[in-house]
């Protein structure tokens, strides 16, 4: 059914995703997702900060092909040992004679990973804690509310030092601790959003209808706070990124040789006044890609939840 | 305000919302003492071995357990927490053998000092450029006040402090390098309150004072720059608030100056929701201070924090992370309290 104006000429592409009258909900779908399309793409700086970050996902997945070097392996220690930026090393090579372009471009890898695992973390455990916490009320908001204050009274790169300093120093550490100091402002959150829908005459009717109370949080509560989650998730990327990057740049993060950007700025500062360049560039790349999800996350936000943008 | 009768009821309120401040005050407190001792006690799989390594023969080992009471429940291990941890007691700093606190106290007012010097910058150039781009909404300067925003909030802080460092230390030599005051000055003064650029003051120290000013400088404009991105957004967005009101029009229609209508009217209504932006700003800064002072070696409590996990004293980081944690809440509940005693509506 959907099929068939599929095939047809883009124009009435457009029309079919338009329709007033979609034929069924795929084409519905398909026809709210255009519209936010159209409105996101009016933004020019939001769709710079989605091809920034379509930029670090494919530099991800072809780390292997387009980086010209190992990023671990070091080159000769005589020849090639913390070289200017030039034409075999375009952003010039660290003490160890790695070139820094190719630690960088395997650098997204980390950098994804860890927004990947803490998105994936935080953003259910936020999602979980708020909705119950608004749908319930009473003593388990308290409770819940209480505990969620506790972690937000924590500055959160302080708090995420003291759980790697416990859990030990590595890369799965730094994303746990980000990770737990990541979940309560979703929390929050996802709890205002299940205040103002709780009482709506659709939740009751699905109560009528006998659905459980897990049933109505997952089945109809929780799809109803995942979008402003998404922007506020988006829009902590770069807080994330900055915070795995500072756990890296004080050794705590990603283990040497991994080429980890935050780490690779920390040896760049013994080379800082001479070698500039070993530090710089890292730093070049925590700030464009930082700087792409703000720019997306503020786009997002103003598609997805026009009430919070001004 | 309206006679003696209404100025009872509001101070009596005033007193019940600070009662209700206190019960909240005491038990974010005890959850944060909660949370430092489930990292330090729960997290690790072995708090023993973390201290006397894993070679450590039985009988030191089980002194050790001992010593720690972790022979005793949980229960009864974190009610002990809990009493040591309200007298300031987090046990001895294994790097420098002092008590924790002790260290702290000795190491907070460079922290201080920096944290302060940051607002106040963030303060003074913050607020008018965000008032200025809220009155001049979609010209230039807003233009700049947002990408100033941006960039600040995708930045790392301990990239550009060595990019600050490299260009105004190392390439131009307008600033003194790492530091808090050259060796040769250092003992020119006697430390009283800490605070070095007040100290040296105080004693007509004024080389030294100079020297002070050249160190600080530097890191005080890097923390000072996060700040102002923050407060000049959140200004802007309180101005633009404010000048949408009907009292702005009125204002104007009254023939008051323009100047008198923005800076007078508007602002003086943006300032009550400022003051918690400040606020906030302040405690980000007490965060943003550990990578800060890491790079520019400034021996604060950031540096003692990083110091201490570089050598697995997990005393001196839980100390450090409470007494943080503990000025974040009151800085919190403070401009909490400013604001409901400042904004009419809140009573």
């Amino acid at each position: 059914m959907a099929g068939s104006p599929l095939a047809e000429q883009p124009s009435s592409l457009r029309a079919w995703l338009l329709s007033p009258e979609p034929n069924s909900r795929w084409q519905a779908r398909l026809g709210r997702f255009y519209l936010g399309w159209r409105a996101f793409t009016r933004n020019p700086l939001a769709v710079v900060g989605l091809g920034i970050v379509v930029l670090l996902i494919l530099m991800a997945i072809f780390a292997d092909v387009i980086a010209p070097y190992s990023p671990v392996a070091g080159g000769d220690l005589r020849t090639e040992r913390l070289l200017p930026p030039s034409e075999t090393f375009w952003l010039g090579t660290d003490d160890q004679g790695r070139d820094i372009f190719s630690r960088i471009v395997h650098g997204s890898r980390i950098t994804l990973l860890v927004i990947v695992l803490v998105a994936l973390i935080a953003t259910p455990i936020g999602l979980l804690v708020g909705t119950v916490s608004g749908y319930l009320g009473g003593w388990v908001d308290t409770v819940l509310m209480r505990t969620t204050d506790i972690f937000l009274a924590f500055p959160r790169l302080i708090l995420a030092l003291a759980f790697v300093a416990a859990l030990g120093p590595g890369i799965e550490n730094a994303i746990i601790a980000i990770a737990i100091t990541s979940w309560p402002p979703y929390a929050r959150i996802a709890r205002a959003e299940t205040l103002m829908v709780r009482n709506s005459d659709f939740i009751a009717a699905v109560r009528l209808q006998g659905a459980s109370t897990p049933r109505i949080i997952m089945g109809h509560v929780v799809p109803l706070c995942v979008s402003s989650l998404i922007v506020r998730v988006t829009l902590d990327m770069a807080g994330i990124i900055l915070t795995a990057a500072g756990l890296g740049f004080l050794g705590l993060g990603a283990q040497p040789p991994q080429p980890e950007w935050g780490a690779m700025v920390a040896t760049g500062r013994n080379y800082l006044i001479d070698q500039w360049w070993v530090a710089a560039m890292p730093g070049i790349a925590i700030f464009v890609v930082s700087l792409g999800f703000n720019l997306l996350g503020d786009g997002l936000r103003d598609v997805l939840d026009p009430k919070a943008a001004k | 305000m309206n006679g003696g009768g209404g100025h009872g009821s509001a101070l009596r309120s005033f007193l019940k919302q600070l009662a209700q401040f206190v019960v909240i005050l005491a038990t974010t407190l005890l959850g944060l003492v909660a949370v430092t001792f489930f990292i330090g006690r729960v997290v690790p799989i072995d708090p023993v071995i973390a201290i006397v390594g894993d070679r450590a023969p039985a009988h030191v080992y089980e002194r050790v357990r001992t010593e720690l009471g972790l022979d005793r429940p949980l229960i009864e291990q974190f009610v002990i927490y809990v009493k040591k941890a309200a007298t300031g007691d987090f046990g001895n700093s294994v790097l420098t053998t002092n008590p924790v606190m002790t260290d702290i106290a000795n190491v907070f007012p460079a922290t201080l000092e920096l944290a302060t010097l940051g607002t106040l910058i963030g303060v003074i150039i913050g607020v008018p450029l965000g008032v200025l781009a809220a009155v001049k909404r979609g010209t230039l300067i807003d233009q700049f006040v947002r990408v100033l925003g941006l960039v600040g909030y995708s930045v790392p802080i301990f990239w550009l402090g060595l990019m600050g460092l490299l260009l105004f230390y190392a390439k131009l030599g307008w600033v003194a390098g790492p530091g808090r005051i050259d060796v040769t000055y250092s003992y020119l003064y006697t430390p009283v309150t800490g605070i070095v650029l007040l100290d040296t003051a105080m004693q007509g120290q004024w080389d030294a004072f100079w020297d002070a000013v050249s160190h600080v400088i530097l890191p005080a404009c890097l923390l000072g720059y996060f700040s102002l991105a923050y407060i000049s957004r959140m200004t802007r967005s309180f101005m633009l608030n404010e000048l949408a009101q009907e009292y702005v029009i009125a204002a104007r229609v009254k023939g008051l100056s323009e100047a008198r209508v923005i800076w007078r009217h508007a602002l003086r209504n943006a300032a009550v929701p400022l003051i918690t932006v400040i606020a906030l700003s302040y405690a980000n800064l007490l965060e943003g201070s550990v990578l800060t002072e890491t790079v520019f070696a400034w021996p604060g409590l950031g540096q003692y924090i990083t110091n201490s996990l570089q050598n697995a004293d997990m005393n001196a980081v839980l100390g450090g992370t409470l007494v943080i944690g503990t000025v974040f809440v009151l800085l919190n509940l403070v401009s909490d309290l400013l604001y409901r005693l400042l904004d009419p509506r809140t009573r």
